[in-house]
Parts: C-alpha cells; sequence; structure tokens
C-alpha cells in the first residue's frame, strides 16, 4: 500500500532477518513437544513441511501458519514461525484478513476434512475463488481425529464410524472437483506415505500466486488406518495411484505398461503392450487445461480389485495464473490514492456542507 | 386576511408519503434551511421495510421526522404538529403518529378511489371525509394538480413532472414556517447543473408552493420558531452510522493504522460498510465477507498482523460472530465490534428499534469471556464512542463492542465537528525485533502493570511465536491444561478488562443534582427521550437527576458512590430490563426497570409518566 503507517515504520526498523537461508527443517521444530498418535500421517508431513521452509526463500519472521481445530489443526504449534491456531473451519477466512493487509508474508492454511469441507466448506470455497495468495494444506483422513473417529465430509458411502454404526448414506465430497467448481487456481494432490512427491508438491504449492489447494491423504492410524492403503502401499501404488507430470503421458503401472487415452471426452484404459497403442497416442498432460483436469478430478471410484477403474491421479491436477485477490486490492487502493491523494481527516470531518452559528 | 403569526418553541413535523414520493429529501431539505436558520434540531427517518413495496400501499411509505426548536433539541420528537400526507397510504401509516389537534397537509390526488382502494380504506370511505380526521385540523390541497398546472408550459416529461409535487409541499412549509428558499434553490441548482429544465421546473414549483400559502387563504396561521442558544461554532448534519465511520477513521489515523474492516451486509449497519469502502484513500480497506464469521475472522487476522481489525453487524449476525470474539478474547488481540442493533430475537423487526443486545454484549459467549462494551448515546456521540472503541482495543489488547442502534444509525442532529488536532493520540507499540543478543526469551503473554500484553506482530524477527484458541500458559503463551493456570488466565483475563477503569471518564450526572431522591440511569439510544424527560421534572418541582453510561463494561469506577446518593433509581430501556439486572448484581441496589419493547423509542411525555407511576409505586 502507498500509504505509509506503523506496521511498515515497524517492519523498515531493521527487522532483519532470522537467517533463515542457513537454516535447515530442524530449525522450524518449535519447542512444543508433538503431540498426535504414534504412527499418524501427521508427522511424516510435519517432517516434509519443515524441510520445505528452507527451500522456499521466505525468511522465518515472514512466514504463518494458521489453522483450524482438529488433529491437523495442531500443526502450528510445531512449527517455530508465526502461527494460530485458530477455531474451528475459519482458518482461511482469518487467513484472507491476514494476507490481504500483510501481503508479504507467506500465509499457509493448515485444515482437516472436517474443518474445511463441513464446518468450513463456505470459507474454503471462497477462499478458492477469491484466489487469496496464501497456500492451503488440506490433510484428508476421511475422518474426524479429534473427536474421536465419526465419519467426515470425505468419507465414502456406507463407511462405518462412531456416528454411523450402519453405514453412512451421505455421499462424499470429491475436494478436487469441489475445488475446481470454486475455480481454484492451484489444485494438486499427494500423500504422506510418499514424503519426496509430497516434498515435490509443497515447493509447487508455495511457488503458485494464489489460493494453492494442496490435499494429502493422511492416515489416522486410530480410527480410519488404512484408508488409503491401496494408494500409498507400495505393491499397490503403481496399479492405483498415477502420478502427473507436466507434458508428459499419463502412464501407470508396475511395468508403467499402462495408459490413459482420451476417447474424446471419455478417458479409456490401454494397455501399451497389448493394446498397440504407442506412448504418443496417450493423454498427455497439461496443467492449464481445465477441462482435462476436471475429467482427472474425477477419476475418483473407489479403490477396488479388478482392473477397470481409474487410478487416482497424485500431482498437479491444474495451474492457472489468475490476478491475486490480495494483489487486486492493494493495487485498488493505491489507485485511489494516486487519483484522490492521501485522505485529509479534517475535510472528511468537515464534510460537504456546514454552517456557522456565531 | 393575513394568516396569523405564531411564535413556538419546538415543532414537529412528518413528511409522508410513498417510497417514490421524495419525502426523504423534502424533510432533509427543510431540516438544512432549519439548521442553518439557527434552530437546534433532531430527525428520523422511516424507510419501508420491503425495498419495493407496491406504489401507494403502506408497506411502501416512506417518513421524515423532523424536530427542531428555539430551545435544546434532543429527540426527533414524540407526536408530530403537522403530518404532511401526500397520499392515502401515508395518512393511515402515520395518522396514530399526530398529535390531537394536529395539522394533516392532504394531497388530495393521493386520495383518489384508486389510492384509498391501494391503502384498503376502501374507495368508498376517504377519511379526509367521512369525519374520521375530525380532531385534526385538515388542510386539503391538490399538490398533484398544481404542480402539473405550475410546469405545464415546460418542456419535462411526465415523470419528472410527477417528482417535482414534493418541491411543492416544501414550499408550501417553507412559507408556514417563514423559512427563506435561497438554500433549497441553490442545493437544486448544484444538484442538476447539467439538466437545467429539471432544476428550473423544480425551483418554479418551489415558488409556487411558497405563493399558494401567500395568496390562497387555506392556511389562518404561519409560524416562526426563533434561534435556538446553540454553542458557537461551526457545524455539519451527521447521522449515526456516518459518526461511527469517522470515528473509526479517526482512530486509525490517531494511531497510525491500516483500517481493516470485514463485514456481511444486515439492516441497519449496512451503510457502515457503504461508507467505509469509499475512503480507501484514507487506507481504509474493506471486506464484503462470506458471512458473519468470515467478516469478524478475517478482522482477526488482520489484527494479527497488526491493523485496526473492525466487524460490524446487527443482532442476528452479532450471534454468528460469538465464538470468533470468544477466540480474539483468548488471543488478546484488539478488536472492535460494531453492533447496530434492532428489534429481536431471531430476525425480529429489521427496521424497528430496540436496546435488547446488551447481555448478548456482555455475555454471549461460551466461557468466561469478558470485553469492553461501550454505548453511544446520540448520533454525534457515535464518533466519540467508535473512537473510544479503537482507544480501548488498541490500548488494552481487548476485543470491544460498541452498542449503536437503528434510531442513532439513521438519526441525524447537528455536529459541532472535532479537529484532527483536538483529537487524543493512540498509543500502539509493537513488540521490538530481537536480535538473539537478549538474556531473557520472548513472552508472549507477559504483561504490563495494566494486565496488557504486547502486540507481537509477523514481520518482526525473533519473536516468531503460536497463539490460540486453547487455553494458554501464563506468560509463555504454550497450551496448557494446568486447573491453577486456568483459573490465573481468567482471572487475568478479567483483571485486564476491570482494569479499563482506570483509563475512563468517571461518571457524571447529566441533568439535576449529584445527590438527591431519584436518579435515572439509562445508556444508548435512550440519552435524548431521558434527558428532555428528566430537565422537565426538575422544571415542575421534582428532584430527580439523570445520568447516562456510554461505559457499560467496566462501569466507571464511581458508578457504585454516585448511586448510594439517590433514594431511587430507575433505568429506562427499550428491552425486557437489561442495565437494570447489571445494576442489581453488581451493586445490589433495588434498582427499577422502565421498559418499552414496541420496536418505537420513549416518547417524552410518557416517560414522564413511567417515572412518576414507578417513583410512587416505590414511595407507597
Ligand atoms: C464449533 C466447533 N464445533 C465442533 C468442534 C469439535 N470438533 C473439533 S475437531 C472436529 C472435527 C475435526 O475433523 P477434521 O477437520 O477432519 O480434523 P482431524 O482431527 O481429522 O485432523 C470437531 C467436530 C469444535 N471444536 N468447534
Ligand atoms: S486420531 Fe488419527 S489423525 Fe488424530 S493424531 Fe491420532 S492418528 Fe492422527
Ligand atoms: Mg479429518
Amino acid at each position: 500500500m502507498l500509504l505509509k503507517t506503523r506496521i511498515d515504520e515497524h517492519t523498515a526498523k531493521g527487522n532483519g532477518n532470522s537467517g533463515t537461508e542457513e537454516y535447515s527443517g530442524k530449525d522450524f521444530s518449535s519447542d512444543q513437544d508433538v503431540r498426535w498418535c504414534p504412527g499418524c500421517g501427521d508427522y511424516t508431513i510435519l517432517k516434509q513441511v519443515q524441510n520445505a521452509m528452507p527451500e522456499i526463500g521466505v525468511d522465518k519472521k515472514d512466514i504463518v501458519f494458521i489453522s483450524g481445530i482438529g488433529c491437523a489443526a495442531r500443526f502450528p504449534y510445531y512449527m517455530d514461525t508465526f502461527g494460530m491456531h485458530s477455531i474451528h473451519g475459519r482458518a482461511p477466512a482469518i487467513a484472507t484478513g491476514l494476507k490481504t493487509t500483510r501481503p508479504e508474508l507467506s500465509v499457509w492454511i493448515i485444515t482437516g476434512d472436517g474443518d474445511s469441507l463441513s464446518i468450513g466448506a463456505n470459507h474454503f470455497v471462497q477462499l478458492l475463488r477469491r484466489n487469496v495468495n496464501v497456500n492451503l494444506l488440506l490433510f484428508n483422513n476421511q475422518i474426524y481425529g479429534l473427536t474421536k473417529g465419526q465419519y467426515s465430509p470425505t468419507a465414502p458411502e456406507g463407511s462405518v464410524s462412531k456416528s454411523t454404526p450402519y453405514g453412512s448414506i451421505d455421499h462424499p465430497f470429491n475436494p478436487l472437483s469441489l475445488s475446481l467448481g470454486a475455480d481454484g487456481t492451484f489444485i494438486a494432490r499427494a500423500m504422506d506415505r510418499d514424503p519426496r512427491h509430497l516434498q515435490k508438491m509443497l515447493q509447487r504449492t508455495h511457488a503458485h500466486q494464489g489460493a494453492s489447494m494442496l490435499e494429502i491423504y493422511q492416515n489416522c492410524i486410530v480410527f480410519n488406518d488404512g484408508a488409503f492403503e491401496l494408494f500409498t502401499d507400495k505393491k499397490s501404488r503403481p496399479r492405483e495411484a498415477i502420478y502427473l507430470e507436466q507434458d508428459e503421458p499419463l502412464i501407470f503401472g508396475k511395468e508403467n505398461d499402462r495408459g490413459i487415452w482420451l476417447d474424446g471426452l471419455t478417458p479409456r484404459i490401454v494397455n501399451l503392450e497389448e493394446d498397440g497403442v504407442s506412448k504418443d497416442d496417450l493423454w498427455i498432460h497439461d496443467e492449464q487445461d481445465k477441462t482435462k483436469a476436471y475429467l482427472l478430478s474425477r477419476f475418483f471410484d473407489q479403490p477396488r480389485a479388478g482392473n477397470d477403474h481409474m487410478p487416482r491421479p497424485f500431482g498437479v491436477l491444474y495451474a492457472e495464473e489468475r490476478p491475486t485477490y490480495d494483489d487486486g486490492v492493494n493495487a485498488q487502493m493505491d489507485e485511489v490514492i494516486e487519483r484522490k491523494g492521501e485522505g485529509n481527516l479534517d475535510e472528511l470531518l468537515r464534510g460537504p456542507e456546514t454552517w456557522r452559528v456565531d | 386576511m393575513d394568516a396569523k403569526d405564531i411564535v413556538r418553541e419546538k415543532v414537529t413535523i412528518r413528511f409522508a408519503g410513498d417510497s417514490g414520493d421524495g419525502m426523504q429529501l423534502t424533510g432533509s431539505l427543510f431540516t438544512n434551511t432549519t439548521a442553518l436558520e439557527g434552530n437546534d434540531l433532531r430527525t428520523l427517518p422511516e424507510f419501508p421495510a420491503e425495498i419495493r413495496a407496491p406504489a401507494g400501499t403502506v408497506p411502501g411509505v416512506s417518513s421524515f421526522q423532523l424536530n427542531f426548536g428555539s430551545t435544546e433539541i434532543m429527540t426527533p420528537g414524540d407526536n408530530c404538529d403537522v403530518l404532511v400526507a401526500m397520499n392515502a397510504a401515508a395518512l393511515k401509516a402515520n395518522l396514530g403518529m399526530l398529535k390531537k389537534d394536529g395539522v394533516i397537509i392532504a394531497n388530495t390526488s393521493g386520495f383518489d378511489k384508486k389510492n384509498l382502494n391501494l391503502a384498503k380504506y376502501g374507495e368508498e370511505n376517504n377519511p379526509l371525509e367521512d369525519g374520521t380526521l375530525s380532531d385534526h385540523q385538515v388542510i386539503e390541497v391538490d399538490i398533484t394538480k398544481l404542480t402539473k398546472e405550475s410546469l405545464k408550459d415546460s418542456d419535462l416529461g411526465y415523470k419528472e413532472i410527477e417528482r417535482s409535487k414534493n418541491m411543492f409541499v416544501l414550499g408550501l412549509l417553507y412559507w408556514m414556517y417563514n423559512r427563506p428558499l435561497d438554500s433549497t434553490i441553490e442545493f437544486l441548482e448544484k444538484k442538476f447543473k447539467n439538466k437545467p429544465d429539471i432544476a428550473e421546473g423544480n425551483i418554479k414549483v418551489l415558488k409556487e408552493g411558497f405563493n399558494y400559502g401567500e395568496t390562497t387563504e387555506v392556511f389562518t396561521d404561519k409560524y416562526t420558531v426563533r434561534k435556538a442558544p446553540i454553542a458557537k461554532g461551526e457545524y455539519r448534519s451527521v447521522t449515526g452510522n456516518k459518526a461511527t465511520v469517522l470515528g473509526l477513521v479517526s482512530a486509525a489515523r490517531q494511531s497510525n493504522l491500516p483500517l481493516f474492516f470485514g463485514s456481511y451486509p444486515i439492516t441497519p449497519a449496512s451503510d457502515i460498510l457503504h461508507e467505509l469502502s469509499q475512503l480507501k484513500n484514507f487506507g481504509v480497506m474493506t471486506f464484503q465477507a462470506e458471512d458473519e464469521i468470515a467478516a469478524v475472522s478475517s478482522a482477526i487476522g488482520a489484527a494479527f498482523g497488526g491493523s485496526l481489525g473492525i466487524t460490524s453487524s446487527s443482532g442476528p449476525g452479532i450471534a454468528l460472530k460469538g465464538e470468533a470474539i470468544g477466540l480474539a478474547t483468548m488471543l488478546e488481540l484488539p478488536l472492535v465490534i460494531l453492533n447496530v442493533q434492532r428489534a429481536g430475537p431471531s430476525t425480529g423487526m429489521p427496521t424497528k428499534n430496540e436496546q435488547a443486545d446488551l447481555m448478548q454484549a456482555l455475555y454471549g459467549r461460551n466461557g468466561e469471556s469478558p470485553i469492553a462494551v461501550i454505548a453511544p448515546g446520540t448520533p454525534s456521540d457515535c464518533f466519540d464512542a467508535a473512537f473510544e472503541a479503537c482507544r480501548i482495543a488498541l490500548e488494552h489488547m481487548v476485543p470491544v463492542i460498541l452498542l449503536s442502534d437503528g434510531y442513532l444509525a439513521n438519526g441525524t442532529e447537528p455536529w459541532r465537528f472535532p479537529q484532527q488536532e483536538d483529537l487524543k493520540k493512540i498509543t500502539v507499540n509493537f513488540e521490538p525485533v530481537r536480535t538473539g543478543e537478549e538474556t531473557d526469551k520472548f513472552l508472549p503473554y507477559k504483561r504490563d502493570e495494566r494486565y496488557v500484553r504486547s502486540w507481537a506482530i509477523p514481520g518482526t524477527a525473533g519473536i516468531e511465536h503460536r497463539v490460540g484458541g486453547l487455553e494458554k500458559q501464563d506468560l509463555t503463551g504454550d497450551v496448557s491444561y494446568d486447573p491453577e493456570n486456568h483459573q490465573k488466565m481468567t482471572k487475568l483475563r478479567q483483571a485486564k478488562v476491570d482494569a479499563i477503569a482506570e483509563f475512563i471518564p468517571e461518571q457524571k450526572v447529566d441533568s439535576g443534582k449529584e445527590t438527591g431522591d431519584a436518579l435515572v440511569i439509562g445508556w444508548g439510544s435512550t440519552y435524548g427521550s431521558i434527558r428532555t424527560a428528566v430537565r422537565e421534572l426538575i422544571e415542575e418541582g421534582m428532584d430527580i437527576s439523570h445520568a447516562h453510561l456510554k461505559y457499560l463494561n467496566p462501569f466507571p469506577k464511581n458508578l457504585g458512590e454516585l448511586m448510594e446518593g439517590f433514594e431511587h433509581v430507575l433505568v429506562p430501556e427499550v428491552n425486557n430490563g437489561q442495565l437494570v439486572k447489571l445494576l442489581r448484581d453488581k451493586y445490589f441496589i433495588p434498582a427499577k426497570g422502565i421498559n418499552k419493547i414496541t420496536g418505537r423509542p420513549f416518547f417524552v411525555d410518557e416517560l414522564k409518566q413511567n417515572i412518576h407511576d414507578a417513583l410512587s409505586s416505590t414511595n407507597s
């Protein structure tokens, strides 16, 4: 903002530098004991996020983690950055206020599937459509962990949980389709059990200018163990998961022997060996193609035995450059200041019309 | 025969017509002229609840009341002396607001069969003819026809001519009250600078309205209201919502902070959002959030980052914000919450007035969650109250609720506006940067002697820390479930709010003596009615005083002592008894409530009667 305030004075006063460049992931771990259940997927995500921090080139003092409520939402306590553990579902709204007023900060939202897709679903979609330049990490474990095991809005139909002893009736959200529907500008998926890929996705999430939505499959070992096992297990992963790479054909399978071919708008699985299809005929991944991104987000079959269902995509489904909300707001403020000049309080207090009493 | 000129001390005029009849403008122009003539005044508009209620129907009526006089005027007036009724519906909706033997100026074209049917009188029952108005003095003028007549040679279209009829009424009233036309003419010339024929037409009709009074013998009386003894100085007219906006922007200036305003539209608070959104060049950022929860949450996010974070709503929205206000209480961040109250519960009566959210402000959150509460007493007092709300929030790191209401929000009064140099400075100190050479550790929940923690904003090296809604350990801010610590922190948060009492003015008696028989204590928008009623009672020989609370949490230090100086304490409120409960609870006094819950403010006469009744029942 053109108008200088106490915040600018304060942050310009040689607030220097926490020397982040020389840091390693360890330097981002706070002095608090981590309290997740042993074996919880949150641990590996925490580690990868800590490792990502020295890489992103932002000074520690300028990094803020904001979370809602849930197991995942404890996350900010474990990061030695600025942080706020707020209230259930509202982190996107809090982050919007912070990022809009302090666009120079790197703001990260940590949220669970319940936090962002039930109680906070409104804020989640609004954040995406506005395209606030923040990074949202959605820890999806298909369960309410903190409240001890009720089904969540991402739990598949028929899920048996504490609150659905006979199986859940309601149809789940597909978070990536939802995000696309909300006109999100960066939509990606990763999993806790593939830290290298997760690390790559975290870097991409940060690099994107705009609201970056990274869904991370996270295993809740206590209440929903193995929910994503077919994707995370090294044996089944090649069959059930497909990793997306920009400009590369969609290939998966143990021997990289299977591909996806687009028949009009219908994706079909082909066997590279048997069906006589060459790699060049396959669907080539293009992050900027929204229609294809939508088709990819619909690869949402329940993993199951057999070969007739689509693998679940991991990687960046969609990335688009669109002006960010925080930039827009600040640019508009500057434009008005340039046009009208900095406001004169005495003139404002006088108003358009006055009279004297003598 | 010339009309008799009668001198009046106070006059209340009510302009009523269809939403399209321009009654708000007519009222405002009469008000401006009246202010320039040196009268004291108050106004209150009343808009239809529906946006486009069918023309000619009762729900479509819009009205504007002005009370002016040669003495102090503190309310928009009770019942009116003059009712302008542009059509049958306007009469029907407002007749109850007219004094017995009051004057009705009726536009007879508005009482044709069609209008009588629309107003649900039925075409056979014209109130102008059937004797229902025999208690009043009815002046029938065919305003529509006279306006058309006046503009018959102009090039204006049917619509524009139709729209000019409010100028005829205005001219007529200017004649009746001996007011000059110049300021209105000047206004019209300016407003229609690019449409000179409209300006000309309006001015012509205005003058003909005036001349009509002068030349016809319909009117037997005209009135003079002399100048009021008003403090010298420069004045402007201001509504409560506008004054609130100015108070907020001034506070941002005086603290040199950016102002972030997160809000979701709701009657009668929306104008604050509209006004602030125009002030970007004052460093004001407005955010129209997806709901009230996001609105308050965004303001908390901005406050975490070092901005003056403000959110606004009315009762239903404040209910939604409750959890987040609790978060701000726990985080100990500055936050200003504006509640422009309306009649509840639930959706209640959005366009009607009530001050029933005091308990919500004080207690409407889970857990022990003390925050400061402050309430303006008049439209212009919204400026001071809004400024104070920001000052307290910023200097004490605490959420503050400002309780305005629809009556203040839309009411106007003359305001001797301040200059920036008259305003207090607001002290804000951000926690400084740490180099690593310090011997002590940064403690985010360390407090000063006022129990206030420091504002540690992101972007400051060496003080990276985490805050949250979970109970935190004293000093370190780490999560803590320690029983003793929770008790300590609960007491500390309370002590911090209580300590604000040291930084606000002591309670003064507004009218009457410092001790005596009866003390009337009010808060918020009842100020004008109570003050007028008590002053009249004093004049009538009663031993009675009035004190008006602006600071509702904490109360001023001397409030208990002040009340002890009186035999009786009466508490009039436009609710079912809220402040009265707080006073009884805190000070163990047998305070007595006087309550009105009709969606309308107290009338002075009714309040005087209620005070008499309350005292006689106490005495017996
Ligand atoms: C307003 C409110 N309602 C309910 C709760 C209880 N609650 C806390 S966390 C949670 C669900 C969390 O699920 P999820 O977001 O998936 O996080 P996880 O624990 O699985 O990481 C609920 C219902 C609360 N803290 N606040
Ligand atoms: S309950 Fe589940 S999600 Fe929560 S910490 Fe334990 S394993 Fe992790
Ligand atoms: Mg979950």
